[in-house]
């Protein structure tokens, strides 16, 4: 009897491990609160590590005496800028040469933020650290500051970095980090020739990431003296490659499980200081940041200004774009220029039919908390003032704006010029859209969230206003032609797989999709691979985990991978067997021939090992993209307005997203639901302030505020039936996409009901209520 | 000063300085699933239950619990398999990073004592203080409430 192989080519139905919503292969052990985080498993004889840090905005050191601090008993080290290398870097960990500016050193003379550190103190426990650090006297001669990114070009403003071997920086004397413009068309041509037009400039905050595990890290040296440093990082490999530049020394770097990142962990943090310690005292060295660390002196979101101009016919063509900023980087410039750079090539792509669009500006330094990655990466900032722009315009046009943005967004087949123009940091790439089912998430969105017949109801009642809005988002999946991911896979004879990624899963669950890629190539089951991730002695490269990288990247290639063992699984039957390889197919954990013969894979490594032809089966695979195919949601939102008091509830948030297929379902859903979350917490609750001294006053949950479980009313996520032909298996990235349509959505809502446009985020009820009173539609 | 309490069962007599913190006690002893999350009472990492009921242990005085009982994490699950509430978390996905999930764990824990039949919004009001910057708290509040009713049916 012949039996016939199945098809070669796997349709979306014919999927046995992905698009299921398998339990993640973490879940045991993070549920059970098995110690495998970070701070969870340190060196018995750790020393602990603490920072000094800075009291003013801006300043010289002019004097530091550690004398008393380092004759306190218990005490094993005090640095200053003396004592490590004077190397100039950036925390950003980005691929290699960096498009951030070098301007960075483990310690330096001069101070750039409250919160900037001063000396490193490393003692035998926490209480004799934190004694030391009261023992260090420092003379701080302190300089004039600015705080206001705003007034970061004045005239008058004070240089914030002067020392002479920065470099990469645009203009570092005016505070200039980054600068960047480019025209497609003529805007002004354009917009004298509109029909409506809408001009207005829009803030977005600077906010936090506020992951649940702060910053930490410990470091050692292993029996043989090579460094090792364990750090919840979601960049191992830059991690490695920057402490290099710093101290000149190799080492390993291990990533555990992570307690969140959201772009926070995309730099290097504690990872200096512990090594500082280590390579000084030959001593293991821990350093967990404390809470107040982690919201003072870590990273931000880029705070943004954009001053947007657009314009249409009468008719609800969209003609022209025009978005023109102001990002704060803060005292460094980590990722200064492509987080403002993706403001416009993570916006601008998704309405690709007009005749003029033009994107630029300047990533001004300040004396305030450095900005980094942060989820959106810019987009939600980009997305706040455009998204807001084009429901004026919809409104001005007396149209529907979801007709009106849905009538001028991408296609399916089509490109937009912005992705040649745009990349990050540098010039983009060329990519047709394959996958875009808009569409879908316009049409089918409204009808779920019942927009049509939501938008007859009354607006105001008694003392409640209803409003409704929507808005409309891209993202990319990787960075084109630059983001890296390798994956190993190794054949036991017990028929599982080793399969080793230096992706690095920070609770997002990559570890779990990657295994499920793995799993469906190679016609096995979940639990047959042992996924081990983010070693570097250990796993291939991969860049990390950010630029929504993971599932397409790092997937592709584990896919690659995968695929590659399939065929050495089948050489190696057709010579056990004697059959010819065309002849034989993969089901099941087993080799089938035509006649029905089968072998098993632990049959066949077994024989490998010990009997036949001996090898051990292993391949390594590398992927890197040409294109970095955008996933699209649409998002609508339902507000309540308490004419009272201003304060605003969202009662309901329903997504419809088109990311490709969804590799695990459940976790895509997650993905969605927590990104939106955190764009309700950047719309509606979370910024920091300063007192005038530039000390950040907003340093813990309760003086900054994100939302609580209360907070969250009704989260609704929808996935179109996708498929991206580039991606694994169908899929393209869901991790970042989810943040960039809370703000707009709920700003549009708010106008809806009430008839005023917010031009800032986070949108808060005292000076909403304001704006009540002088619209007289306030209850008072 | 020494005290002497029960952490899951297991009596322990500690040596500890004056002012120590619970959390801290507990991380030293080995139960490493009660987490540091702020250290000023806001934010539900470190959550672990004093005679049955909820409490926070960074604001909570090891010198207080004395003579008492406390529950972590580590005892909802053995050799066995995991307990229904870490289960019906783990099947929901609503479990990402985890590191909010030991505090969540033992405070739904109490919450079903004390109210077998909560609605959404009873959850939300008793979980309030266990923040979670991963989920969005959405497939955390169906679990639970999914838990309850499927115990009520008899499902346990
Ligand atoms: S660590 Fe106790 S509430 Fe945050
Ligand atoms: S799962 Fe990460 S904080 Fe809750």
């Amino acid at each position: 009897m012949e039996v016939k192989a199945p098809k070669k080519e796997v349709n979306k139905e014919g999927f046995n491990v992905v698009d299921k919503s398998v339990d993640k292969v973490d879940g045991y052990a993070l549920v059970s609160g098995k110690p495998v985080f970070t701070d969870d498993f340190y060196p018995q004889d750790a020393l602990t590590v603490k920072i000094l840090r800075s009291p003013h905005a801006h300043a010289i050191i002019k004097h530091i005496d550690t004398s008393k601090a380092e004759s306190l008993e218990g005490v094993a080290c005090v640095l200053t800028y003396k004592d490590v290398p004077r190397v100039v870097y950036t925390r950003a960990g980005q691929g290699f040469p960096e498009p951030s500016p070098y301007d960075t050193f483990v310690l330096d003379k001069k101070v750039r933020y409250v919160g900037d550190a001063v000396a490193i103190v490393a003692a035998e426990n926490e209480k004799i650290a934190e004694e030391a650090l009261k023992l260090i006297k420092v003379d701080y001669e302190v300089l004039d500051s600015v705080l206001d990114f705003e007034h970061a070009e004045d005239e008058d403003a004070p240089i914030i970095h002067d020392e002479p071997e920065i470099s990469g920086a645009y203009d570092p004397k005016h505070n200039i980090a980054s600068h960047y413009e480019m025209e497609i068309g003529n805007v002004d041509e354009e917009l004298s020739k509109c029909d409506v037009t809408y001009e207005g400039t829009f803030y977005t905050p600077n906010q936090s990431h506020a992951m649940m595990e702060p910053h930490a890290a410990f470091s050692y040296l292993d029996p043989n003296g090579r460094l090792t440093i364990v750090t919840s990082t979601q960049v191992p490999f830059h991690v490695r490659r920057i402490i290099k530049r710093i101290f000149g020394v190799e080492s390993r770097v291990i990533k555990p499980r992570i307690g969140g990142g959201f772009g926070g962990k995309q730099a290097v943090h504690v990872e200096a200081y512990v090594t500082a310690v280590t390579l000084k005292t030959g001593r293991p060295a821990r350093c967990v940041y404390t809470r107040k660390e982690t919201m003072t002196a870590s990273n931000t979101r880029h705070q943004m200004r954009f001053k947007v101009r657009v314009g249409a016919d009468k008719n609800g063509k969209l003609k022209v774009i025009d978005l023109w900023g102001l990002s704060n980087t803060g005292a460094y410039g980590e990722h200064a220029l492509t987080t403002f750079m993706v403001a416009g090539s993570k916006t601008l792509p998704l309405y690709n039919k007009v005749n003029a669009v033009r994107f630029g500006g300047d990533v001004v330094y300040t004396n305030t908390e450095p900005a980094g990655a942060f989820r959106g990466y810019g987009a939600p900032q980009g997305m706040f003032a455009l998204d807001s722009a084009l429901d004026e315009l919809a409104h001005k046009l007396g149209m529907d704006p979801v007709e009106f943005k849905l009538k001028n967004s991408i296609r399916e087949g089509e490109t937009s010029p912005v992705f040649k123009y745009m990349g990050e940091g540098r010039e983009g790439v060329e990519q047709i859209v394959e996958s875009c089912k808009i569409e879908e998430c316009a049409l089918e969105g409204a009808k779920l969230f019942n927009w049509h017949e939501k938008r007859k109801r009354k607006r105001i009642e008694g003392t409640k206003a209803h409003g409704y809005g929507v808005a409309f988002a891209m993202q990319g999946s990787s960075i084109a032609a630059i983001d890296m991911g390798g994956a190993t896979i190794k054949m036991n004879d017990d028929g599982t797989f080793n399969l080793m990624v230096g992706a690095t899963d920070l609770g997002t669950g990559s570890d779990t999709i990657l295994a499920q890629i793995a799993a469906e190539a190679l016609h096995t089951t979940m639990d047959k691979i042992i996924v081990y991730s983010s070693d570097t002695d250990v796993t291939p490269f991969d860049t990390g985990a950010y630029a929504s990288s993971t599932t397409y990247v790092s997937g592709n290639a584990t896919k690659k991978a995968a695929e590659k063992m399939a065929k050495e699984i089948l050489k190696a039957a057709a010579e056990i067997m004697k059959e010819n390889v065309e002849d034989l197919y993969l089901k099941d954990g087993k080799v089938f021939s035509k006649n029905g013969d089968s072998l098993t894979y632990s049959e066949i490594q077994t024989r490998l090992f010990y009997t036949f032809n001996q090898r051990q089966l292993e391949v390594t695979e590398s992927f890197v993209s040409q294109v970095s195919p955008p996933p699209y949601m649409v998002s609508f939102a339902e507000v309540e307005i308490d004419l009272e008091t201003g304060k605003v509830e969202v009662i309901d948030f329903l997504n419809y997203v088109d990311c490709g297929t969804t590799i695990n379902p459940i976790l895509a859903k997650g993905q969605v639901e927590g990104a939106t979350a955190q764009g309700i917490g950047m719309a509606l609750y979370e910024e920091h302030i300063w007192d005038k001294n530039g000390r950040m006053v907003t340093d813990d949950f309760f003086t900054y505020k994100i939302p609580a479980r209360d907070d969250i009313k009704n989260v609704r996520v929808y996935f179109a039936k996708s498929y991206e032909p580039t991606g694994p298996f169908g899929a393209k990235s869901v991790s970042e996409i989810g943040l960039d349509t809370p703000g707009p959505a709920i700003a549009n809502a708010i106008y809806d009901a009430v008839g005023i446009r917010v031009h800032k985020l986070p949108i808060k009820s005292e000076e909403l209520y304001f704006e009540l009173v002088k619209k007289g539609i306030a209850a008072l | 000063m020494k005290v002497t309490f029960k952490v899951n069962g297991k009596s322990h007599t500690v040596d500890i300085d004056a002012g120590e913190f619970l959390l801290e006690t507990l991380r030293k002893l080995g139960y490493k699933s009660v987490k540091h999350g702020c250290d000023t009472a806001s934010c539900g990492a470190c959550s672990v239950q004093l005679d049955g009921n909820p409490v926070l242990s960074c604001r909570t005085f090891t010198a207080a619990v004395d003579g008492h009982e406390i529950k972590t994490v580590e005892a909802f699950s053995n050799n066995e398999g995991l307990s229904d509430i870490q289960l019906a978390l783990l099947k929901e996905g609503a479990v990402q990073c985890g590191f909010c999930v030991p505090g969540l764990v033992v405070t739904a824990d109490a919450l079903l004592r004390e109210n077998p039949n909560p609605t959404e919004e009873d959850v939300k009001e008793y979980l309030n203080g266990n923040l979670c910057r991963c989920t969005g708290y959405e497939s955390q509040t169906r679990a639970i409430v999914k838990l309850a009713k499927e115990r009520r049916s008899g499902g346990e």
